[in-house]
């Protein structure tokens, strides 16, 4: 049997690209099908999206090679700061949880990265890589994992075979249901507007989480004097504000944002996303294996979207690394199975938590209110707890896969 | 006119199939196989490239190795050492797995030589091999001495031998006849006798006898909370496994 690689991914956004230069790490070759034409993936204008790579995030991308291009164009946060507040409030009350890099020994818990910048180095490390194909402007027609191996016929008509399929395309994943990997999940009811502000004072590496009624809002420090913002609010709301010209949108924010950063202003586009839970009821299949979105979709509430796409990405890459060593078939199920072992718990354990407590934050019950000052006056108080808390968000918890150990 | 016949009855290849799946099905008939496999896998593939300085990274580390796996089965090892680049031979005493496993090996694109065949008249053929995999047989055979001087004959001199086996302690009893054959039904029923069980200072004792000289040996612990095996450095009350090596004659 011949193969045109060892791994196909269905993907090219950052999980898919992730997947595959942690396969060629590993020995493995790996052909990247992504629909987007090539032209679009290396623009370079700021868009407005970026990321909060967990510490374990960014020892994979040094891993991987790619931090030292990285590191230059990284914010680390040095703090974070989690209040409750209500709109028109301002966002500091008097409850809130401070977490500050300087308590656990790693160093800083995160560090923001513009979405061109790991899009544009992860590209470019699969160029370079010889062991990396990538088809863009390609699409999956037809499927099949049930002989033995993978095979997908594209949208071209070209037809490629290799020994495992991975999906990496997302919630609404095709892999997945072609593949007949039925989903659960649920609309939370709300939407995350999405967008970066310039703002005229610095805001010292520190980022804030504020718990709104309607759902939090998330201001997260990029290089200079800019912020990521991800606000989420109710879909109509946010269907409302999306509809606002940039002005009109800017003066709905500043009462929630509050005064701390001086003035401010919009910096690239606005995006709008839909939130929901959508966990696939199986991460595996024989020659099948799904990471990320395509996985598990999940409420963005602690920017461990991404984090938990890259924590697939090793965790598979762990696997089939080991399994390569030992002469098994790496699209066996007997190999994914510990695949699918290992992320199914994580992830149902991340899902929950991060679904329990937007439960209990978007909520405007005064009772509710004063329970959440009591556990951010109580975590305040306990610096255990504060340092397992950080670990957690650092992604420095559980089994950590090999290009995670640092 | 007529036409030529196969030999082959595609009934029988049907039901070799099936019986392949079902060698090869993770949560049927061979689980407890499957799921110790990681780990003797992990441990033989270590053992080989340290003795004959092999690269796991590389493709293909273990050309150029003729290798026996005795007791093949389905070829659950064979078909590993077959990817890693060796030439396999497997040996099983049953009949019945020799379609089966060759079914398989086929349907994995790799060539293994399989033979209805035991250790005893492999090695009055004067077969030779580099490497002997000698994985829970030991403890079914009639005479394990006679047994391993056998797989001492089928090693080239600076060969190796992977020998694992059950440990003989109110322990293993409990684990792997009471556990295993029937509160788990892992394995069916009067799979193992107990008083034929080795203890690792017996089996380095018989293997010594038998001409080789033991080099390492460690324990294969189960994990309840992780539901995985493990390798231990120390704990060789149950399953456990030895690496002994055929000292080349000094001039």
């Amino acid at each position: 049997m011949t193969y045109d690689s060892d791994l196909l991914i269905i993907g090219g956004g950052l999980n898919g690209p992730a997947m595959a230069l942690a396969a060629a790490h590993a020995g493995l070759s790996a052909t990247v099908i992504d629909a987007q034409p090539a032209a679009g993936l290396l623009r370079d204008d700021f868009d407005g999206r970026a990321y909060a790579l967990a510490l374990s995030s960014v020892r994979m991308l040094r891993a991987l090679g790619l931090w030292d291009e990285l590191a230059q164009h990284a914010q680390p946060m040095l703090e974070i700061k989690v209040s409750d507040g209500r709109a028109g409030e301002g966002p500091l009350m008097p409850f809130f949880l401070h977490f500050d890099h300087g308590e656990i020994e790693e160093g800083p818990m995160g560090h923001m990265m513009e979405d061109r910048f790991l899009r544009r180095a992860l590209n470019a490390a699969m160029q370079k890589s010889g062991a990396i194909t990538v088809l863009n402007g390609e699409t999956v027609t037809e499927q099949n994992t049930t002989s033995g191996h993978a095979e997908v016929t594209l949208a071209s008509g070209r037809q490629l075979r290799a020994r495992l399929l991975v999906g990496a395309d997302g919630r609404k994943s095709g892999t997945a249901s072609r593949a007949g990997i039925g989903r659960i999940g649920w609309d939370y009811g709300q939407t995350a507007l999405v967008c970066a502000i310039q703002h005229d004072l610095p805001h010292n590496g520190v980022a804030h989480q504020f718990f709104m009624p309607p759902g939090p809002l998330a201001i997260l420090p990029l290089p200079g004097n800019r912020s990521s913002i991800v606000w989420s609010e109710t879909h109509e709301t946010a269907q409302r504000f999306m509809g606002l010209d940039d002005a009109a949108f800017l003066q709905m924010l500043r009462p929630r944002f509050g005064d701390f950063l001086g003035d401010i202003s919009l910096a690239g586009q606005r995006f709008s996303y839909p939130l929901g839970l959508t966990v696939a009821k199986a991460f595996a299949a024989a020659n099948l294996a799904l990471v990320g979105d395509a996985a598990h979709g999940m409420h963005p509430i602690a920017g461990q979207g991404l984090n938990a796409g890259l924590r697939d990405v090793a965790a598979l890459a762990h696997v089939l690394r080991d399994a390569r060593h030992c002469g098994e078939d790496i699209g066996s199920i007997a190999v994914l199975e510990r695949y699918q072992q290992w992320r199914r718990f994580d992830t149902a354990t991340l899902s929950l938590t991060t679904d329990l407590t937007n439960k209990l934050f978007s909520n405007d019950n005064p009772l509710l209110r004063a329970v959440r000052g009591i556990g951010m006056g109580a975590v305040n108080a306990l610096p255990a707890l504060r340092r397992g808390l950080m670990r957690e968000a650092a992604g420095l918890t559980g089994d950590l896969p090999a290009l995670m150990r640092g | 006119m007529q036409t030529a016949q196969s030999t082959v009855d595609p009934a029988e290849v049907a039901k070799f199939e099936a019986m392949a799946a079902e060698w090869w099905d993770p949560k049927g008939k061979f689980k407890p196989l499957h799921m110790l496999n990681p780990c003797r896998l992990s441990y033989i593939t270590r053992q080989i490239a340290a003795e004959f300085n092999r690269d796991l990274q590389q493709d293909l580390p273990f050309q150029g190795l003729r290798l026996l796996d005795i007791g093949c089965g389905g070829g659950l090892l064979a078909e590993p050492m077959a990817r890693l680049g060796a030439t396999v031979v497997g040996a099983d005493a049953a009949e019945r797995n020799i379609p089966v496993a060759r079914v398989h090996a086929q349907q994995s694109g790799l060539e293994i030589d399989y033979r209805h065949t035991t250790a005893e008249a492999l090695a009055a053929a004067g077969e030779q091999f580099d490497v002997v995999l000698n994985m829970e047989v030991v403890e079914h055979v009639a005479d394990p001495l006679a047994y391993l001087t056998a797989c001492q004959q089928l090693l080239k001199p600076g060969g190796l031998m992977v020998c694992s086996t059950i440990n003989r302690n109110a322990k293993s009893f409990a684990m792997a006849i009471i556990g295993a054959e029937y509160v788990m039904r892992w394995l069916p029923k009067g799979t193992h006798e107990w008083n034929k069980f080795i203890t690792p200072d017996e089996l380095f004792d018989l293997i010594r006898n038998a001409g080789l000289a033991p080099v390492d040996r460690k324990g294969f612990v189960f994990n309840p909370i992780t539901w995985q095996w493990a390798l231990s450095d120390r704990d060789l009350s149950v399953n456990y496994v030895t690496a002994s090596i055929k000292e080349a004659p000094t001039a």
